[in-house]
């Protein structure tokens, strides 16, 4: 166990499921970088926010691989090798870019299985950051989790701290089917303890990092910090919450939502994403219709506007949900009463 | 090849603007009050400016991730650029698209894009739009020898060519996306790639005014007499990293000074006119000196500018509601 930022443990991840496996292999632009560069020095970048640094010296370029600038055309060839034998690792860098390579996700990888009657595998893992905060405007900064969990065949992984990012992007690689594994951009230096030796944390099963009796909060990604402070600030004032943390949200731990459901009786959900058909959207259905009767206040959604995310600091900031938001939600359903109980 | 004072004096006064305010970008970005990720053009001055040369307001360009010089080149003012950059609601996309989307449809200026390879189609679109109204405009797409591996470029070369497009493709070829050199990520080369598509290709030497002009123009004309789409290719060379931030450490030691140096597209340009006599030092330096003026103005200015407010963020998502 030691210190990692969230960076580190993904670099680890990839590391040691590359040392385990020669069929994983890393792809992606300028996930080493440096190849074509009039200084000959290699792995100039290791991504270009530096997570994949190192990993070309240790595996060398027939296993991490710099690609042009052509999405649909890597992305589309991850896809083809993983049904073919490798278990390839292609970065997206911005998940917006997914725009460029959405035929090859959507109507390709995810539909092997199925479409060919069970007689595919396509064991790829897409990587990708998201969201806001880094003022990287419209087109860079969109949490497209609803997106990917909205295509059957796919699986979304949205890790919401260090620990759980390398159980989880272990458990993705050594996963049958193609997986969406989503990295907040803002959350790269966030450090926690974080065992050394691999393990994995298996998806569908979510986690609950606050248990309380009042108000049940489910949070995804960043936003599960934002989510945990506000449980511990609530706790001072006498409302005691629990917070779940799906970490998946395909598949999705319905089971857990609804229990903690029927034991506190009110739900928040917290969701970076826009807010139409997102993840706040689909737990709240699930909710409506399965645990109508435990219910004592309405479902409250903490989201961004439905706009694009803006670039000026302060729109950002107005633009993302955070704790203070979440306070206020919470507090909203805690202090609500139905007719008949008033 | 004649080219008349007012144009030179334009041309120069742009490329010197642009220089200026991504050099002052340089400085201010390290002091930390520049939000999010910025592109600088330094160094590419002569190929934005000698193509738009050539361009009204009636004709619409697409930029790149690397917009500054491409917007001002195109008469986009830098107040409301630097305001923009800055965050400001007196930018000129009101503090929500900042310096990757900076545009002014009003003068031809379709968009910087964060997209790389989101500019070809769109021109291509452009190009429908002139033809189609038949305004006698053409449509530029600036683009970078990284963006010419996209899918969407290539596409946009065999839509350009199979609808007898007014449309200019110029490929802006500082030899590096990013940390790659197109050495690596290129295959074949830009001119098969323009002959496949069944194109006239252009060659020009980015770093020097003249070339870029002679070559762009004769790459116009022959899109905006109706014989279709053409390519240009501007060999040129970026002075900065990727973005604000990047050490370069792909690129050898001494290659930028030694660009600084000797291939520097403003220098090359005031020898050439004082030289031949085509225009006088005192006129430049006059340039020169209005132009930081201008450039110190629009920073004090978008410091001082107010923010956005609240109501700006659900603004402008729908023209109706
Ligand atoms: C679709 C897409 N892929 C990747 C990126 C990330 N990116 C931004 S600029 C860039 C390099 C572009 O290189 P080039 O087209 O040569 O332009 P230059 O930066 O050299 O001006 C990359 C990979 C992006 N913005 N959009
Ligand atoms: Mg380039």
């Amino acid at each position: 166990m030691s210190r990692k930022s969230f960076r580190q443990s993904i670099n680890e991840a990839l590391r040691q499921e590359m040392r385990r496996d020669p069929r994983v292999i890393l792809m992606g632009e300028d996930v080493a970088g440096g190849r074509g560069g009039t200084s000959g020095v290699k792995d100039a970048w290791g991504g270009v926010l530096g997570v994949t640094k190192g990993l070309l010296t240790e595996f060398g370029e027939d296993r991490v691989l710099d690609t042009p600038i052509t999405e649909a055309s890597y992305i589309g060839a991850a896809a083809g090798a993983a049904a073919t034998g490798l278990r390839p690792v292609a970065e997206l860098m911005f998940v917006d870019f997914v725009g460029c390579c959405l035929d090859q996700i959507m109507n390709q990888a995810a539909k092997f299985r199925y479409m060919f009657g069970g007689k595919a595998r396509t064991p790829l893992v897409i990587r990708a950051m998201y969201g806001a905060g880094f003022n990287a405007a419209a087109q860079h900064s969109q949490a497209l989790y609803p997106l990917f969990t909205h295509i059957p065949g796919l699986k979304v992984v949205v890790p919401s701290s260090p620990y759980e990012a390398k159980g989880l992007l272990i458990e993705a690689i050594r996963d049958d089917d193609p997986v969406i594994f989503l990295e907040n951009k803002v959350m790269y230096d966030d450090e926690e303890d974080v065992p050394d030796d691999p393990y994995t944390i298996p998806f569908g099963e979510a986690n609950l990092t606050r248990e309380g009796d009042d108000v049940t909060i489910v949070a995804f990604g960043r936003m599960v910090k934002f989510a945990n402070e506000a449980a511990d600030r609530l706790a001072k004032d006498g409302i005691s919450c629990t917070v779940i943390d799906p970490r998946t949200t395909s598949p999705l731990d319905t089971g857990t939502i609804l229990d903690c459901v029927a034991d506190t009786g009110r739900l928040v959900i917290v969701d970076e994403s826009s807010p139409r058909c997102n993840l706040a959207t689909d737990v709240a259905a699930l909710v409506a219709e399965e645990a109508f009767d435990a219910l004592k206040a309405p479902i409250r959604r903490v989201c961004p506007p439905h706009t694009p995310v803006p670039f000026a600091t302060v729109l950002e900031n107005l633009y993302v949900p955070n704790t203070e938001k979440i306070v206020a939600a919470v507090r909203s359903v805690a202090s609500y009463r139905m007719k008949e109980e008033a | 090849m004649q080219i008349a004072r007012d144009i030179l004096l334009r041309s120069y006064r742009s490329m010197r603007t642009i220089r200026e305010f991504e050099e002052r970008l340089h400085v201010e970005f390290a002091t930390g009050e520049i939000p999010g990720f910025v592109h600088l053009y330094c160094g590419e001055e002569a190929s934005g400016v000698g193509v738009c040369a050539h361009l009204t307001d009636t004709d619409t360009i697409a930029s790149t991730h690397r917009g500054h010089g491409h917007c001002i080149a195109k008469g986009v003012g830098v107040d409301g650029m630097m305001a923009e950059i800055y965050g400001r609601q007196t930018g000129v996309c009101r503090g929500k698209g900042g310096s990757m989307h900076i545009a002014d449809l009003s003068l031809g200026m379709l968009g910087a894009n964060g997209i790389v390879g989101g500019g070809p189609p769109l021109i291509c679109g452009a190009a429908l739009s002139h033809k189609t109204l038949k305004d006698g405009a053409v449509a530029i797409a600036f683009y970078g020898d990284g963006a010419s591996n996209e899918g969407s470029t290539l596409e946009s070369l065999n839509l350009a060519t199979v609808w007898n497009l007014p449309a200019v493709f110029v490929v802006e070829d500082n030899g590096y996306g990013e940390a790659t050199g197109s050495s690596y990520a290129c295959a074949g080369n830009q001119k098969d790639r323009a002959a496949g598509f069944g194109m006239p290709y252009f060659e020009c030497d980015g770093n020097d005014f003249f070339s870029v002009y002679q070559t762009a123009g004769e790459a116009i004309s022959h899109a905006r007499n109706g014989n279709g789409p053409a390519m240009v290719h501007v060999h040129l060379a970026r002075w900065y990293g990727h973005f604000e931030g990047d050490a370069m450490t792909y690129r050898a030691e001494g290659e930028v000074a030694e660009l600084r140096a000797d291939h520097d597209c403003l220098v090359n340009f005031r020898r050439r006119v004082t030289e031949a006599g085509l225009l006088e030092a005192a006129a430049l330096d006059d340039v020169d000196m209005a132009v930081k003026d201008a450039v110190e103005a629009a920073v004090v200015a978008a410091k001082a500018a107010p923010l956005p407010v609240e109501d700006d963020l659900l603004k402008d998502v729908y023209v109706s509601y």
